[in-house]
């Protein structure tokens, strides 16, 4: 089961003492926080966790994967994730307890 | 924005909370994230995104120090798919706005 914002309420209930209505906006405004920061082109960088950050791309020709038509894919702003190395390093441990 | 930054803007849309408490809550999420993908287990943010682990083969690698060939395991690494509301937002603040740190 995939983690939801609802666990993260939970948890905030659980750990912190917030109450249900607290957790549950602190969440909805942590995540909306990090959006609105991105739209307004200001990456985000969560040391320890990692890096949203922001890419312009120019337009280039694309193509239809099941037709073979072309269509240009047109210039646009995109945002990648790049995790720290604490994270990596936690991830990267996982392989070993398979 | 950094992690403080954004603990300082929570902290103003949330004015009953203490400082301190707005602190620990995003550390609480950040450490709860971390603490799932460590675990293979997949986040799913409505509207902001998905996070989960992408394999890695095995492969042979090589130290750029003395050129020998050294056997790099499989590995896992975090992997962010955005969700289509913040593709859209962001896309559209294009026109408007550079980036900046």
């Amino acid at each position: 089961m995939a983690l939801t914002k609802a666990d993260f309420a939970e948890r905030l209930f659980d750990e912190l003492g917030l109450n249900k209505r607290e957790a549950k906006d602190m969440v909805d405004l942590f995540f909306e926080e990090i959006k609105g920061s991105l739209e307004n082109g200001e990456q985000v960088k969560l040391s320890g966790f990692g890096k949203f950050e922001l890419r312009d791309k120019n337009s280039r020709p694309g193509r239809n994967p099941k037709t073979g038509e072309e269509i240009p894919i047109t210039a646009r702003r995109v945002v990648t994730f790049r995790s720290g190395q604490k994270l990596k390093a936690r991830v990267e441990a996982y392989a070993g307890t398979e | 924005m950094t992690k403080s930054e954004l603990i300082e803007a929570l902290a103003k849309h949330q004015p009953h909370l203490a400082l301190k408490d707005v602190e620990l809550a995003v550390k609480c999420i950040i450490e709860q994230m971390s603490q799932s993908l460590s675990s293979n287990e997949r986040i799913e943010i409505r509207g902001f995104g998905s996070f989960s682990l992408r394999e890695r083969e095995a492969r042979m690698g090589r130290n750029p120090k003395t050129g020998e060939s050294v056997a790099l395991p499989k590995k896992y690494v975090p992997h962010f798919k955005p969700g289509k509301e913040l593709r859209d937002r962001v896309d559209m603040s294009r026109e408007h706005c550079k980036i900046t740190d």
